[in-house]
């Protein structure tokens, strides 16, 4: 390529091309900060994510539910290390990583710090969180930084059973007795303004988007992506037969989308400073469950150590 | 976990086909690391065989170098079958 562009551009010159960027290749230092930021947030989040949904598993309605909670909890484990380990070819290692968030460091998704209070809960957040997460992680498939790229492709994969299972678990409470149903229309007036907050604050008021959409890290804007999710969540809504708790949402039949009201900005960044519901609570489980596995860590690396002697001392003797 | 070395984890997804690179994870060794990543990888049917390679011992091209190492090709086009015209009258080669 011509010399006299500068890397800088060079590199934005690939990105126009729609060329994805890996590991080991040249990126500004703010392209590698931004992400590291991002994938590393989005890993915190999966893992967070598990303890609200956790509090449910032992007291799941059914066989059943219990099997398919547990699947949905453990594939957000599993979405965790896709992105810790995408984090990771940017050159930070795990350690830090977990330190970033038991320190309070590096931030997760605030959805996360709200309390799940009845079993209508785990299917408000399939059904809206998860739906939410899709929304955004669909749209990071094309994200231009590979190893990002190819861990949402494979979560997103994943995840639609998730939605899926929220939802049937609400269909199947708005189908049952009048307190079931009631339970639901709580749960979602509960999780409905926390869901949009997920996308993060508004266009005029996110100043890092303008360059993350230049570096294609980010391929659609928050409010776009929330739109997006509010015009496909309405619908299933009117199925459930249950309403969302924003009495100024309609459909504009000019614009083909729905309106929808403010947002409480000062509630998220309440949330995000630490003083929503849960915060405490969360990063103590964290915390405790990384503290008390401590020694299974210990122990796999003295029975690995203890196989490779093994090993060589059976070489010793042949 | 400073001490768990990084393995990159490839999964042949049904035989016939090659093992293909899908992440990495960090394991105590590598028959923990088989462990690890059959729960992770392959919950669904993904796989019927797993490859782990610790990351350390994987050597590869220097992407500085690509223009060097790859473009030489792009201008060999008589090595692709398109670039041979046949007579209208052949009808299968
Ligand atoms: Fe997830
Ligand atoms: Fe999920």
């Amino acid at each position: 390529m011509d010399s006299t562009y500068s890397m800088e551009e060079r590199f934005q010159l690939r990105i126009d091309k729609e060329e994805k960027i890996e590991a080991r290749d040249w990126m500004p230092d703010a392209y590698r900060k931004t992400l590291i930021r991002q994938v590393s947030q989005h890993a915190h989040s999966e893992i967070v994510g598990m303890l609200p949904e956790s509090n449910w598993i032992t007291r799941a309605p059914s066989i059943k539910r219990k099997l398919a909670l547990l699947a949905k909890v453990q594939d957000e484990g599993g979405h965790g290390l896709y992105l810790y380990s995408a984090t990771e070819t940017l050159g930070i290692n795990r350690d830090e990583l977990i330190e970033q968030l038991h320190t309070g460091k590096a931030k997760y998704s605030s959805i996360f710090n709200y309390p799940t209070l009845s079993w209508a809960d785990i299917g408000a957040i399939g059904w809206l969180v998860d739906g939410a997460a899709i929304m955004n992680q669909v749209a990071l498939c094309r994200t231009s930084y590979g190893p990002y790229a190819r861990a949402m492709v494979r979560i997103c994969k994943e995840e639609s059973f998730h939605q899926r299972q929220g939802y049937d678990i609400l269909l199947t409470m708005c189908k049952g007795s009048e307190a079931q149903k009631e339970m639901v229309q709580d749960a979602v007036n509960r999780w409905w303004w926390p869901s949009l907050m997920m996308f993060g604050p508004n266009d005029d008021a996110s100043p890092n988007s303008a360059q993350s959409l230049k570096w294609k890290i980010k391929r659609l804007s928050n409010d776009e992506l929330r739109q997006r999710f509010v015009d496909a969540t309405v619908p299933q809504a009117e199925i459930l037969g249950i309403s969302l708790p924003d009495p100024l949402l309609k459909y504009n039949e000019k614009r083909g989308q729905y309106d929808f009201g403010p947002i409480d900005w000062d509630e998220f960044f309440q949330v995000v400073a630490g003083n929503g519901p849960c915060n405490k609570e969360r990063l103590a489980a964290r915390v405790k469950a990384h503290e008390e596995g401590a020694w299974v860590r210990e122990a796999s690396v003295a029975y690995a150590e203890k196989q490779k002697n093994r090993l060589l001392s059976d070489v010793a003797v042949a | 976990m400073n001490d768990w070395p990084l393995y990159e984890i490839f999964i042949r997804s049904k035989n016939g086909l090659n093992h293909k690179h899908v992440g990495s994870l960090h394991a105590a060794d590598a028959h923990m690391a088989i462990q690890n990543a059959r729960d992770v990888y392959t919950r669904r049917n993904e796989g019927i065989s797993i490859w782990v390679v610790e990351a350390k011992n994987i050597t590869a091209s220097n992407p500085d170098e690509s223009e060097a190492l790859f473009d030489p090709a792009e201008d060999k086009i008589y090595r692709h079958p398109t670039f041979y015209k046949l007579p209208d009258a052949l009808k299968h080669m």
